[in-house]
């Protein structure tokens, strides 16, 4: 071995002086391009980061509980605000918004996926596409102007049919600007995400699962129920876990459609209710330093949901992309 | 149902495949004929007296659920009606999601319309100074400007970025650290608007003293356009064929030049299609705005200085004042953004395809 080794030694000389070159020049653009993912990882660390630190002041300063009063006086001396109410709008407006949008997303996904004929499929993808490229003040516009006056019988009926629910009772007979409706606007804004997430599930199904199912006289919806849903379980979670990450988010068709109200009312076609991000835009322009401090605590907790909401999302579409790897 | 079927021979065992291959099936006009019996029984009862207040198209589709799985039922089977009322169910799904996107493209354009075409071009070139909210006139000429500065100097920061941190994951990505950049690009497409708003104050405003500006605007747009293009990168770089690598590698060509002259390049097309998606969903983010810059009802050049304009803005504003001019307005403001999210859009769907990588 040791013998063959000196023609090699004349290489050696030539090929580093070579590499050292480009070794260099290389080394440098990986550092950059690595530089730039790490820049991404930075951000989401300052995002928490910058929350934290700005919301500090006001925290120290709150005299009633954070997490369990409903008042949101923070320019009082001393500041007394919780997020009580707003945690309780933003779980009922989302939970709304999921019961309505994710029946119904997985429904167009699987009719895009299996029941529709190929040009209808594709023209009906490129129309949830479109829904999910409407800017949310349109749909806040949309929502304040034209669902809201024709969603007003819809729970009116709830009040008069199913008012023994407390949940549909409504003691000031006005059926607008209430949870309700903000709920389904938000149902309408996060279908797409649903539908588009499903869809892609939808698609990996393998065809012999599917072809093997109708071969042994499954009916369509028996191999939907027996080859598709078994596979594609896990996506769905994880799409209607990212539709609700969305809903939790959303601002300002919310903001728009809701009387602002600090309070827990579950009667929620009555007027009022708040949310995280709405009382947020609300209450920005007119809000003292401590004001402002509170408000980024609000933000803070957003933050912190959206982030558990996305990440155990994320986290079951990455196990099941390896479990699909496997197979 | 055996005791009706004419063979003899067939057996109760033979069991769901002999009721599929000969078993007896509804007509191909079924579903068209449940639907006229319920259109009929819907509007007698309707007009008989109203079973608890439910309007007519409401009680038309459960009737026509009831009568269709009835019959289907009595005559093919329970397998053959849960199959149909699922079918059914599902086209009823897509009926409930294509029927609001209507319903708002058509409220925007008819009432969009009305305004922005009584004040036209007007309402395309004048700004809101000296415009009481009360009268009607003024325009969006300032929101649009500011807009489109606005989402311009978003895209040029968040390309680079975006582009080199794409380049990482497809051509360096291995391990640990790749795996968690990959992981939280994702978790970053979920991060509310309005957060991003809310960091770009503290960070731009209270830590780093800049008064809020168009350009604050722009560093929180960017923080939603990121995912976004790395995403869409990410995809383009994947597909330019390895062929085309290891050609240039085989001339001697270092891997980082490689990439600068032969990957990116082939790519750059659908990069570009994925920067304007990325510009086409952030133009129309109302929720930052509102935190980082104040609104302008004046022309604002100056995206660095002073309080700016934004149609997304300009709307919120409009309804907010909530008088009838106002609200008048808001839709024609709506109407101007739908339009330049359309032009965003196209122009990346027409990029896409006339510079369409050759794929194999």
């Amino acid at each position: 071995m040791r013998t063959a080794s000196p023609p090699d030694d004349v290489a050696p000389v030539s090929r580093e002086s070579r590499t050292v070159g480009v070794r260099a020049g290389d080394r440098a653009f990986k550092g950059f391009a690595a530089g730039a993912g790490i820049t991404v990882l930075v951000i989401m660390g300052a995002i928490g980061a910058f929350l934290v630190w700005k919301s500090i002041p006001s925290l120290q300063a709150n005299s009633a509980n954070f997490f369990t009063s409903t008042d949101w006086f923070p320019e009082d001396k001393p500041p007394t605000f919780g997020i009580a109410a707003l945690l309780f709008g933003t779980a009922i407006t989302a939970s709304i918004a999921m019961l309505l949008a994710v029946p119904v997303g997985i429904g167009i996904a699987l009719f895009i996926a299996f029941y529709a004929p190929r040009p209808v499929a594709a023209a009906l993808a490129f129309v949830t596409d479109l829904l999910a490229a409407v800017p949310s003040i349109i749909f806040g516009l949309w929502g304040l102007a034209v669902l809201m006056p024709n969603m007003e019988g819809t729970a009116r009926w709830l009040d008069e049919y199913l008012g023994w629910i407390p949940l549909f009772q409504n003691d000031l007979n006005i059926y607008t600007k209430s949870l309700f409706i903000a709920g389904v606007v938000l149902a309408i804004m996060v279908l797409p995400t649903v539908s588009a997430v499903s869809r892609e599930v939808f698609v990996q199904v393998p065809r012999e699962h599917i072809e093997g199912a109708l071969a042994l006289g499954a009916t369509r919806w028996e191999m939907v129920r027996m080859a598709v849903f078994p596979f594609a379980r896990p996506g769905m979670i994880s799409a209607a876990m990212l539709g609700l990450g969305r809903a939790l988010g959303e601002t300002i068709a919310v903001a728009l459609i809701l009387s602002a109200a600090f309070t827990i009312n579950w009667h929620i076609t009555e007027p009022g209710g708040n949310s995280f991000a709405a009382n947020i835009a609300l209450k920005w322009n007119e809000a003292g330093p401590i004001g402002l401090s509170a408000l980024i605590a609000s933000g803070l907790v957003l933050f912190v949901i959206t982030l558990a909401v996305n990440m155990v999302a994320r986290w079951i579409v990455a196990r099941r992309a390896e479990f699909s790897g496997a197979n | 149902m055996s005791v009706t079927t004419p063979e003899p021979t067939r057996s109760t065992g033979q069991g769901s495949l002999g009721s599929t291959l000969n078993g007896r099936r509804l007509p191909r006009w079924a579903p068209l004929a449940s639907a006229a019996v319920a259109l009929v029984l819907a509007v007698g009862v309707t007009q008989v007296g109203s079973i608890v207040g439910l309007a007519w198209p409401v009680l038309w589709a459960i009737f026509f659920l009831v009568v269709q799985t009835g019959w289907s039922f009595s005559t093919e089977g329970r397998r053959h009606a849960v199959d149909r009322l699922a079918t059914t169910l599902i086209y009823g799904c897509v009926i409930l999601a294509v029927a609001p996107l209507l319903s708002v493209l058509f409220s925007v354009v008819s009432r969009g319309a009305a305004t922005v075409l009584t004040d036209f071009p007007s309402f395309l070139t004048e700004t809101m100074r000296n415009v009481s909210p009360r009268k009607p006139g003024g325009g969006v000429a300032q929101a649009i400007v500011g807009t489109l500065e606005q989402v311009t100097i978003a895209a040029l920061v968040a390309m680079p970025l975006s582009i080199l941190a794409a380049v990482y994951l497809v051509e360096y990505g291995r391990g640990r650290l790749a795996k968690t950049v990959s992981f939280f690009i994702d978790v970053m497409t979920g991060v509310p608007s309005i957060v991003a708003g809310l960091f770009i104050y503290t960070f731009w405003v209270l830590t780093a003293g800049f008064e809020r500006s168009g350009f604050a605007a722009s560093l929180a747009l960017v923080i939603l356009m990121i995912p976004v293009v790395v995403r869409t990168t990410e995809e383009m770089l994947k597909i330019v064929p390895n062929d085309l690598r290891e050609a240039a590698y085989a001339l001697g060509i270092p891997k980082w030049k490689t990439i600068l002259r032969i990957v990116i390049p082939t790519a750059l097309s659908g990069i570009i299609t994925g920067v304007m998606l990325a510009v086409a969903r952030v133009s129309g983010e109302t929720a930052p705005l509102l935190l980082t810059v104040v609104l302008s009802q004046s022309m604002n050049w100056n995206p660095f200085a002073g309080p700016q304009a934004a149609l997304p803005t300009f709307v919120w504003d409009q309804v907010s004042s909530g008088t009838d001019a106002s609200i008048n307005r808001a839709w024609g403001g709506a109407l101007v953004l739908i339009i330049l999210v359309v032009i965003f859009y196209t122009a990346a769907r027409l990029l896409a395809r006339l510079f369409a990588p050759q794929a194999h």
